[in-house]
């Protein structure tokens, strides 16, 4: 990681408790988060904005889901790492998210070590 | 699949929650058959609807007090109806989830949606017999209800 240039993540989720859980638990040193968005849309919209390098992904939501939004925000920024996060837990969805560009799944309900440890994995590449 | 492993899903489906998002392990009590009435409904419940190899509904229902402890074990502070309503369907959530990986193609799962009111009717067809799960969590008590055909 590089200490000089954060990591800016965003964080997208259309549950408000998950992505104040996801700022509370989020505990690395170089990760700054940048904002969050209620759907696919508000995340396009946002990623234009505040350009993050790092997202996690809910896949059910209203107005735009997680996958046609993994698809947008990776034709934009083939760099971006996207980290899925859903209760979705079937192999089907997993690897749909993957091809679509996702860069990790961590399955609901999480601990706070099993979201640090995905993050950590998805800095790392 | 028999009806006995499918509610086994669900059911670990909420055990799971309560381990991992609430970090404090919920007790399932005796199920038993609604028969006769209606199974009762608390303040706050999250539903997915299943039709394909079975239909029906499955829900779980809590009353506000619980929520709010589980809000509060899970270190948020807003216990609004907003925020209520959200730990509800992320329970539903994962009830659609773990239904997904062990039923697979031939079950068709809706979207989760939550409802509010304990004088709430969960509609359900004539020809299905609920099948009501205690979940028993610190003092309170709240129901999964399995109504499947």
């Amino acid at each position: 990681m590089n200490a000089a240039r954060p990591h800016r993540l965003m964080i997208v989720d259309d549950s408000n408790i998950m992505r104040r859980k996801i700022e509370r638990s989020q505990e690395l040193p170089n990760v700054e988060i940048v904002g969050s968005a209620g759907n696919g849309r508000e995340a396009l919209e946002l990623h234009a904005s505040s350009h993050p390098t790092l997202v996690t992904m809910d896949l059910t939501m209203p107005e735009m889901d997680g996958i046609e939004c993994v698809e947008q925000l990776v034709g934009r920024d083939p760099d971006i790492r996207i980290l899925v996060i859903s209760a979705l837990a079937d192999k089907a969805t997993a690897i749909e998210a993957l091809e679509k560009g996702a860069s990790g799944f961590l399955c609901k309900p999480f601990t706070e070590r099993q979201l640090n440890d995905a993050l950590v994995k998805l800095i790392e590449g | 699949m028999s009806l006995q492993s499918e509610i086994g899903t669900f059911v670990a489906a909420v055990l799971n929650y309560f381990d991992t998002a609430v970090q404090q392990a919920a007790v399932v009590g005796t199920p038993y058959l609604a028969l006769g009435k209606p199974p009762e409904v608390f303040d706050y419940t999250g539903m997915i609807r299943i039709s394909g190899k079975r239909k029906g509904v499955v829900y779980f229902t809590a009353p506000k007090g619980m929520l709010s402890v589980m809000l509060m074990r899970m270190q948020e502070t807003d216990m609004s109806d907003a925020n209520l309503r959200d730990l509800v369907g992320e329970v539903a959530n994962t009830l659609s989830g773990n239904a997904r990986k062990d039923f697979g193609r031939n079950f068709i799962i809706s979207t989760p949606s939550v409802v509010a009111g304990s004088s709430t009717t969960i509609g359900y067809s004539p020809d299905t017999r609920p099948i009501v799960v205690p979940i028993d969590w610190r003092a309170y008590h709240a129901n999964l209800v399995v109504c499947l055909n």
